[in-house]
Formats: C-alpha cells, sequence, structure tokens
C-alpha cells in the first residue's frame, strides 16, 4: 500500500490527479537507476560538464586557527553553477527526456536549484519554469537574472510567505494542471515518493567521493561530516555512504534565524512537530492547529518550515545529530571562511561551517572533519552586506 | 443507509462549499442556514489551511482570510453544533491532512514520544472524536490518496464519519480500485488542476463516470470547474450530484457579510437546472 517509507516518515500524500505521474516515475526511475546507458551519460555529465569529482580539500589554516580536528571542505561549490543543486538536476532532467517529457518546472529558494534546472533544461533542450517565492526573487536578483539568461522562465509567487514552500505549492498546482509533458524537477529530498530516495540518491555521489578522498588522503573515514539542512539534500548526500559506519557522526545544521525561542527561525528539528505536508509524513514548524509556520532564516535556501523523511528517521534513531545555527553565527562563518581560506561560502553552506568553529577546538588534532561546503556564496554578497548595513548595488 | 448516501436518494444532489470563517463564523452560519434552505442536499464546510496545494486563487485567498480572521478548527467545531440544532442536512468537512493529522498535537519533534505512531494518532483521533460530536458525517482530504488513507480511514470508522474518495480524470485504471472501498458519495474531479472556475470541462465525464459504475454503486459527484447552471445541468445528466466551491466563494469575496442573498440566489438556481 504505501511506498516511500522511511521509519514512520514519507510516503505518498498527494492529490489523486499526480497518483500516476508519481507511479510512472518510480518506474522509470527503478528502470534507469540500474540502466548502464543511463548511468554512463550521467556520470559522463557529471565529471566534463559538472567537473566532479568535487576537491576534499584540507583546511589547513582553519585547522591551526581553530586548533582542533583536521579539517576538509567538500567542494561542492566548485560545481558547475556553484552548488550541490546540478548533480540532482541534470539526473532529474536525462531522466525526463528519457521519459519522453519535453518541458520541466521546478521550485526554487536560493535560486540554485531554480539555476541548476534551468542549466539542465538549456543543455538538454527541454522547456523548464521556475517557481520562486516572490521574497526571494529580491533576495537572489541575480540567480533571477541567471535562469532568464538561461533560457527559463520564472514565475514570482505571492502566495503566503512568498518564499520556498509556497514555491513547492504552487509548482505542485502547476504540476497537476499539467502532467502528460511535463516532470517536476523536485530540488530537495522531500515531496511523495520517489523524490526522496532518487533525489538523495542523484546526491549520495558526495558521500561516495568523501569516503574515497579520505580513505585515500588520510588512510581512513573521517570522524564526523557536517552539512547544512533545509529540506537536506547535500546533507543526506553528504551523509548517505557515512550512515553504515557507525564510527562517523553526521551532523545537520538548520537554519535557527533570529534563534530558536522566537518565531523568526527555520529549525525544524528544534521546533517542529510530525505532521504531513507536501507529499509527506516528517517533522514541520506549525501551531497546535497544524497550521503551517511562516519560518524565516537569512538563508532563502534552508528557510523551509519542514524536514526530508530520511532526515526525521536520521533524527528519531539517532544516527545523524542536528544542531541550530542563527543568522548571526551563520554571517560569522561565511566572513570567517571567506577571510581564512579565501573560500566564500553559500549562506546555506556557512551554517555548517559555523557549528564546525564550535565543534573543532572541542575534538583532538588526530580527529578528522569534514564540512559540506554545498555552494558558493557569490550570490548572497549583496544580502550579507544588506545584513551588516552596507547597501550595494548588485 | 449513510445520512450521505441518503441525500442522494432524491434526485440529483447539490453540493455547496464554503469556507469556514469567510469572511467570519457568523456569515458562514447563515449562509449554511441559507444554502440548506435554498435545496443544498449535502454541505462541504472546508476547514482553512496555511498552504492549500489543491486550491485555485480563489479558494486560497478564502483560506487566508479565515485564517487572518483568527478562525480555528475547535471554534468552526462549535459553529457546527450549534448549526446541528436547525440543520439537518449531512455536513462534510473539506480540509487538508495537516489539520486532522496535527488537531491538538503540541509534542515537539525533540521530544521521546513524538516519534512514535501514537503521536500521529492522536491528532487524528482528537479531531474526528469532536467532528462526529459537532454533527459532521463526512470528511474530505485532497491530499491523501487511495495509498494513504490508513492513516485516517480507522478513526474515521470508529466514530461513524464516512472518508469521502476522490478520483480525477488521471486515475483511469485506479478508478475501480477506489470506487470499491469507497464511502458516501465519489468525488470525481471534473478537470486537471487545482479548484477554480472554468468555462470548459473537456473531460469524458461520461467515460469516467461509467467506471465508477462497473466498480460500485456509490453515488458519483462531479466538482472542479462548475459554475454555471448550465455546467451543472450537463454534469448533472451525467453524474448523481454536482459540487460547486468557486462560483460561491467568488460570491463571497465580492459582497463580504452581505453576500447570502446573493449565494441563496445562486443555489436555488443551480438546484433548479440539475432537478
Amino acid at each position: 500500500m504505501s511506498k516511500g517509507r522511511f521509519g514512520i516518515h514519507g510516503g505518498q500524500y498527494i492529490p489523486e490527479t499526480l497518483m500516476n505521474a508519481v507511479n510512472e516515475l518510480e518506474e522509470a526511475y527503478n528502470h534507469y537507476k540500474d540502466d548502464p546507458q543511463f548511468n554512463a551519460e550521467l556520470t559522463e555529465l557529471l565529471n566534463e560538464y559538472v567537473g566532479r569529482p568535487s576537491r576534499l580539500y584540507f583546511a589547513e589554516k582553519m585547522t591551526n586557527d581553530l586548533g582542533g580536528a583536521k579539517i576538509y571542505l567538500k567542494r561542492e561549490d566548485l560545481n558547475h553553477t556553484g552548488a550541490h543543486k546540478i548533480n540532482n538536476a541534470l539526473a532529474q532532467v536525462l531522466l525526463a527526456k528519457k521519459m519522453g517529457k519535453t518541458r520541466v518546472i521546478a521550485e526554487t529558494g536560493a535560486g540554485q536549484h531554480g539555476v541548476a534546472t534551468a542549466t539542465a533544461a538549456a543543455l538538454m533542450g527541454m522547456e523548464c519554469e521556475v517557481y520562486m517565492g516572490e521574497e526571494d526573487t529580491k533576495r537572489q536578483a541575480l540567480n533571477v537574472y541567471r535562469m532568464r539568461l538561461l533560457g527559463a522562465k520564472v514565475h514570482p509567487v505571492t502566495t503566503g510567505t512568498a518564499t520556498l514552500k509556497d514555491a513547492v505549492s504552487e509548482t505542485m498546482r502547476e504540476w497537476t494542471n499539467r502532467i502528460s509533458d511535463t516532470h517536476y524537477v523536485l530540488g530537495s529530498v522531500m515531496g511523495p515518493h520517489p523524490f526522496p530516495t532518487m533525489i538523495r540518491d542523484f546526491q549520495a555521489v558526495i558521500s561516495k567521493e568523501i569516503k574515497a578522498q579520505c580513505l585515500e588522503k588520510e588512510g581512513r573515514l573521517p570522524d564526523c561530516v557536517l552539512a547544512c539542512v533545509g529540506g537536506g539534500s547535500n546533507a543526506i548526500g553528504a551523509f548517505y555512504h557515512f550512515i553504515e559506519d557507525e564510527s562517523v557522526e553526521l551532523i545537520g545544521c538548520e537554519a535557527a534565524g533570529r534563534g530558536i525561542d522566537t518565531f523568526e527561525t527555520a529549525a525544524t528539528l528544534a521546533t517542529g512537530r510530525l505532521g504531513i505536508f507536501h507529499g509527506m509524513k516528517s517533522y514541520f514548524c506549525q501551531d497546535e492547529y497544524g497550521q503551517i509556520a511562516p519560518v524565516y532564516s537569512i538563508s532563502a535556501g534552508l528557510d523551509y518550515p519542514g524536514i526530508g523523511p530520511e532526515h526525521a528517521m536520521l533524527h528519531d534513531s539517532g544516527r545523524a545529530k542536528y544542531v541550530a545555527v542563527t543568522d548571526e553565527e551563520a554571517v560569522e562563518a561565511f566572513e570567517y571562511l571567506a577571510r581564512t581560506e579565501g573560500i566564500i561560502p553559500a549562506i546555506e553552506s556557512a551554517h555548517a561551517v559555523a557549528y564546525a568553529k564550535k565543534l573543532a577546538p572541542q575534538m583532538r588534532k588526530d580527529q578528522i572533519m569534514v564540512i559540506n561546503i554545498s555552494g558558493r556564496g557569490d550570490k548572497d554578497c549583496a544580502a550579507i552586506a544588506r545584513y551588516r548595513g552596507e547597501d550595494i548595488y548588485e | 443507509m449513510s445520512k450521505i448516501r441518503e441525500a442522494f436518494e432524491g434526485g440529483k444532489a447539490f453540493i455547496p462549499f464554503i469556507t469556514c470563517g469567510d469572511p467570519d463564523l457568523e456569515t458562514t452560519k447563515k449562509l449554511v442556514l441559507a444554502m440548506a434552505q435554498a435545496g443544498a442536499d449535502i454541505i462541504e464546510l472546508g476547514i482553512p489551511f496555511s498552504d492549500p496545494t489543491a486550491e485555485g486563487p480563489v479558494i486560497q485567498e478564502a483560506n487566508l482570510r479565515a485564517l487572518s480572521g483568527g478562525v480555528t478548527t475547535d471554534k468552526i467545531f462549535e459553529m457546527v453544533k450549534e448549526l446541528r440544532e436547525s440543520v439537518s442536512i449531512p455536513f462534510v468537512f473539506m480540509t487538508y491532512a495537516n489539520v486532522v493529522f496535527s488537531y491538538g498535537n503540541t509534542r515537539r519533534s525533540g521530544s521521546e514520544e513524538a516519534g512514535g505512531d501514537n503521536a500521529a494518532i492522536g491528532g487524528t483521533e482528537a479531531f474526528l472524536q469532536k467532528a462526529a460530536e459537532a454533527g459532521v458525517n463526512g470528511l474530505i482530504l485532497p491530499d491523501v490518496p487511495f495509498e494513504e488513507k490508513e492513516d485516517f480511514a480507522p478513526a474515521c470508522k470508529k466514530y461513524g464519519i464516512e472518508l469521502i474518495s476522490l478520483v480525477a480524470p488521471t486515475s483511469q485504471e485506479r478508478i475501480a480500485t477506489v470506487a470499491k472501498e469507497a464511502e458516501g458519495f465519489l468525488y470525481c474531479v471534473s478537470s486537471l488542476g487545482v479548484t477554480g472556475v472554468r468555462s470548459q470541462i473537456t473531460t469524458d465525464i461520461g467515460a469516467m463516470v461509467s467506471l465508477v459504475r462497473q466498480a460500485s454503486d456509490i453515488p458519483a459527484a462531479i466538482g472542479f470547474g462548475i459554475s454555471t447552471p448550465q455546467q451543472a445541468k450537463e454534469m448533472a445528466r451525467k453524474a448523481d450530484g454536482v459540487i460547486v466551491g468557486s462560483a460561491i466563494v467568488k460570491l463571497i469575496a465580492q459582497h463580504g457579510r452581505d453576500c447570502i442573498p446573493y449565494v441563496t440566489e445562486y443555489v436555488k438556481q443551480m438546484k433548479e437546472a440539475i432537478s
């Protein structure tokens, strides 16, 4: 009956109109995931077009400065289009093409997934439309322009809080309106089955590489892996192949916004409850009547009231630990990594860097920490400048 | 025979939908009384949700108006209880999974018991118990397909509330599976997309209903996109009932608290058209 469960989480809580579409997608995914031709094409794209494998860089200055664990940065920010989102977008658009679809639609928060989908669509000759909260089109104006440049149509979403959750709702609505030629390229490990499983598989290349790279450089596995979590796609990608290695601590960093004791937060596991929304059972920020909370974070990519179902399960079992990082801590980490290593991380990824700054000094020098730098921070410079009281033009 | 099925016994059923608390609960109460008198056979009462993913702009805005007016599920239970003193036709709640599943549940994800199944059943059970006490006969959850109904069906059964199933133009071979286990009536979604007024309905409704008939004797009611008496008449020829939401919600949006005579007149016209 119910499919795609992670413990009690997951499932397919969607309108009947979409059921055959997700069933068709599941069938196609199950077929192509083991298809040598599909995998050869995807690997070729990831290597030659995206520039994989991404580097596992030893952050020596940061290591020395913090005086604890040896810190490595997984450089997903060096991927083509500047974030891990391209891993999933290319794979899904390729799959959609194999399924005979001619049009893709996507939601986007920070704009990175929208840009990645627009890029993949341009490359593979597909029509592309992206739904983005109006608030986010302002925070991430540069990414809106990039999507248009890539030939995509961007629809500002004005409903609700005009951020990521509303963009997801609107893309779902559009999908029910036009299914036969259209695939919904969901950007995170959320939504109805098969999306959380399929997207995790497409992002798992991150942990597969980290494992091999760490073994090669250090001759052993890392002691902990840190990643930021909104829906959780870069985190599940960085965690997945380590879930079986109990010695590796997995730490997801949620966006606390102005703090988990305020209403302006997006830290789902710190403040949310079990619920059903956007196609899945998982944890959500909500009130006592099940109304979804208007969440807030400085990071448009983490500004989401839920979390992917596999993270919810890892949280329940205790296999992964989730911590909350405030705007202020993330902005400090954003500036810190720029100054210390000459790397400007996405404000999303800066949440993981912020927690690493707290954790690394408590670890021994012979221990190894990996931080997933899920994206680059060029897109955030204007917003961070504004946060610091400096008004610059993009 | 259930109260909902009985409502289809006297000919084609007209089923209006309104969002509770739009623009306020006093108006909702008056509307329900007026619609029942004007010939409505069943009334669909929407419990507003912050993120109604199956709704078009008209009902989305009604949800927003109701919530910003301060309506809550508990206040709606109270209103229904009061209405039951004077209205006898079946009431069907239409809302989203989380409104039922998370009702009155305040346990945080960090707490020990939150991960267990009991936390989940608590919300749903409590909701259905109160809905039944208030006199509600059915429940429609557009984001709960056949495959996920086990989260809700056992508690619905326990409290005697029929869980209404939906089929859509894309359902095809699923129609038989869904219809066989359907209760109350089967909600046949006329068109792709979300709720809202449509100038034309292009789906072959006749074919859809005949698939339902082959699988079950459940009454089939058509909804999504219907606004004119002409459309209602056409749909009623092919099915057992007609559901109208956005067209009525539009009248409410237009006239606010003064909407009662306009909606009354509209319901009369629609009921006449399908009779």
